[in-house]
């Protein structure tokens, strides 16, 4: 069982293929069909191409502030290859290609950063909840709903998500201990991605990783590597084994590397090192399953070309966030009470008056 | 000096001359916080006294309360309003009350600073004007400068001051506004109003980056032939009454302008201080030109929510014409 073999209190960490490509842990590679294996790399890659023009999006001055994806790919379309359509997934807000194997379009994650809670309305994902700002308060509403599930006796699980920054919060280890009294059937997955803006791990915390923090609330947890989609997908393939068979939760810990900045507003350049980018790099996700996939010779696919038409895709999705209907007043109403106190009916009123006699002064 | 500059020179004044002075919080140190306020301080004066904390506010608060009650004087950093609440029940429940729990053996002069308001096209969390919250908190006092002047002013005397102080920041003017300011030390008292412009038919009250809107809302009014005596609060509690009260008697109109919701607000308080100490002056009920009882919008949404100079000049017209 791998959650015996990697613990994470000696500081192990699961790993299926190297930078190269090659497969390290036979034994371990996971059950996985050719067709599939080109399948998660193609997801991967419109993650990627849509990150980057979501990046060049803001750039141009078209949308607003954007906390980029790319390097994390791995974890994502993973995790979107193992989670049924009835689960539930408890996002934090770096988890765009998990989000889309969900059924949350880049229309609606584009709305969204552009300034209209609209874009948390997902259409074709309905248990999938809204991006989650507040770091780390996510957690607790995940058990929540593991706790909805057990006490239905139903069979769905829920995955949710946190950075390593999130782990300081009191929020994440209320919810792991809650989690683990409760025995619910949640996935927690903390994307150490190296830094919280600026602040690297070892700020964070003095223990010797993340998944360690699951030995304290007595859950199993695991280092793995995050940047290696094959362990990826062999731990959310056990995880989730283990929480749908009524076993409780389970803390991974995928250790990744933030290629780009915070957010659009951050610049990395002030706290980390060119060599430190050059370097995790070489362990880049989508390198290392292409090499897997050259070696292999499954990979027949012109990448510019799947590019070029995953560009054209992002695109006319990103025209249709931008032609989306202009926000209208009701909006910021309508959706504050199911039942609206009369007051804010009169607010709302009395706004109109007063666009009605600014319509008049021009 | 910009905002964010006056208030990086206050940091450093008081660093520089009080060694029980500790400045904290999440990228406050290397980067010197996402809004640059503690740039250099870091490298100025090192690593145990400027410095970034692990991503718990409600920990850096908590600590703060732990270092102020044993010696030292903690300015500590919640890098937007929104994430301020993770801190508030330390807020509530130990800055504001330590004092008063220990009958005064133990006091907390700390300050917790944050970027406050709208108007910057943000995404959740990040708009927030959660002033009446604070200032709701019996044992706090609750700071919202409007100019670089005042903000390293106030912030100087926040920092010397023997009881907790909220240092609510106006981001959307932290580079807007550019004004000559000593980089001598100097300190403004808490909890003393300014009257900005002296005047005969209405008293318009703001604070922190409404100040701006107002000031453009009172050209608007002279054109229209209305004197406005214009207000900036500066210190939220405790509330200065006296240039309040003074200033409606002279023109027996109030007119309160600040974006956070309205209900329950610094406007409820400003227009109940109107009732009880100048009621008999009153020609026209006193207004909130305030934010919706609602959520601040995302980005698109924010243009019905932000008070704009237009609002403003509407409702003091309508105020003025009652």
């Amino acid at each position: 069982m791998i959650f015996e073999e990697f613990s994470p209190s000696e500081d192990k960490m699961l790993k299926i293929i190297d930078n190269e490509g090659n497969v390290i842990r036979p034994d371990l590679f996971p059950d996985i069909s050719d067709d599939t294996i080109i399948k998660a790399y193609k997801a991967m890659l419109f993650e990627r191409v849509a990150d980057e023009m979501a990046v060049s999006y803001q750039r141009q001055g078209r949308m607003f502030t954007y906390p980029p994806n790319k390097g994390q790919e791995a974890i994502h379309i993973a995790a979107g290859n193992v989670i049924r359509e009835n689960d539930w997934l408890v996002p934090a807000f770096r988890e765009v290609g998990l989000m889309l194997a969900k059924g949350v379009t880049m229309k609606e994650i584009f709305l969204y950063y552009n300034g209209n809670e609209q874009g948390s309305n997902f259409k074709n994902a309905p248990r999938v909840l809204p991006i989650n700002v507040p770091i780390g308060t996510q957690l607790p509403h995940a058990v929540g709903i593991g706790y909805s599930i057990k006490y239905r006796k139903e069979n769905d699980i829920v995955f949710t998500y946190i950075g390593d920054g999130g782990t300081s919060e009191g929020d994440f280890s209320e919810a792991l201990n809650f989690a683990g009294v409760w025995q619910v059937p949640v996935v927690f997955t903390i994307q150490n991605n190296q830094y919280a803006i600026s602040v690297p791990v070892s700020t964070q915390t003095n223990s010797i990783n993340l998944a360690v923090k699951s030995v304290a609330f007595g859950i199993p947890g695991i280092k793995v590597d995050g940047n290696d989609f094959f362990a990826m997908y062999l731990v959310y393939q056990k995880a989730s084994e283990h929480a749908r068979s009524g076993k409780g939760p389970v803390l991974i810990e995928a250790l990744t590397y933030r290629c780009g900045a915070h957010t659009t507003s951050d610049d990395p350049s002030r706290y980390r090192t060119k060599e430190e980018e050059v370097k995790w790099e070489l362990s880049d996700p989508m390198l290392r399953l292409k090499k897997f996939m050259e070696r292999k010779g499954i990979w027949k696919e012109d990448e510019e070309k799947l590019r070029e038409q995953y560009k054209k895709e992002v695109d006319k999705q990103f025209l249709e966030a931008e032609n989306f209907t202009p926000y209208p007043l009701e909006d910021v109403f309508d959706y504050m009470y199911v039942e609206m106190p009369d007051d804010l009916k009169r607010q709302k009123e009395e706004y109109q008056q007063f666009l009605d006699w600014k319509g008049g002064r021009k | 000096m910009t905002i964010v500059q006056a208030i990086n020179n206050a940091l450093d004044i008081k660093l520089a001359d009080d060694n029980s002075v500790v400045v904290y919080g999440e990228d406050v140190g290397v980067v010197g916080g996402v809004f640059r306020v503690t740039e250099g301080l870091q490298k100025k004066y090192g690593i145990e006294r400027v410095f970034d904390s692990p991503l718990a506010e409600s920990a850096i608060v908590g600590t703060g309360v732990g270092m102020a009650l044993s010696g030292l004087r903690p300015v500590v950093e919640m890098q937007f309003d929104g994430f301020s609440y993770p801190a508030f029940n330390q807020i509530i429940s130990n800055v504001s009350r330590m004092h008063n729990r220990s009958r005064g053996r133990f006091r907390i002069p700390m300050v917790i600073r944050f970027p406050y308001g709208g108007g910057i096209n943000a995404i959740e969390h990040h708009s927030e004007s959660p002033e009446a919250l604070y200032s709701h908190i019996p044992g706090l006092k609750v700071v919202a400068p409007s100019t670089p002047h005042d903000a390293k002013g106030l912030l100087i005397s926040a920092i010397e001051s023997e009881d907790p102080v909220i240092f609510m920041e106006p981001k959307r003017i932290y580079r807007a506004i550019k004004q000559e300011v000593s980089t001598e030390k100097f300190t403004i008292p808490i909890g003393k109003a300014k009257v900005l412009n002296e005047g005969t038919d209405v008293t318009v009250v703001a604070f922190g980056a409404m100040i701006r809107e107002c000031q453009r809302a009172m050209v608007m009014a002279k054109e229209a032939g209305i004197s406005v005596e214009l207000i900036d609060l500066r210190t939220i509690y405790p509330i200065d009454k006296e240039t309040i009260a003074n200033s409606i008697k002279k023109t027996g109109r109030l007119v309160v302008v600040a974006e956070a919701q309205r209900s329950f607000s610094v406007g409820s308080e400003l227009i109940a201080i109107a009732n009880e100490e100048a009621f008999l002056h009153l020609e026209a009920p006193p207004k909130r030109v305030m934010g919706f009882d609602t959520i601040i919008p995302l980005a698109q949404g924010e243009k019905y929510f932000m008070i704009t100079p237009d609002r403003i000049f509407y409702e003091i017209v309508k105020t003025v014409k009652f």
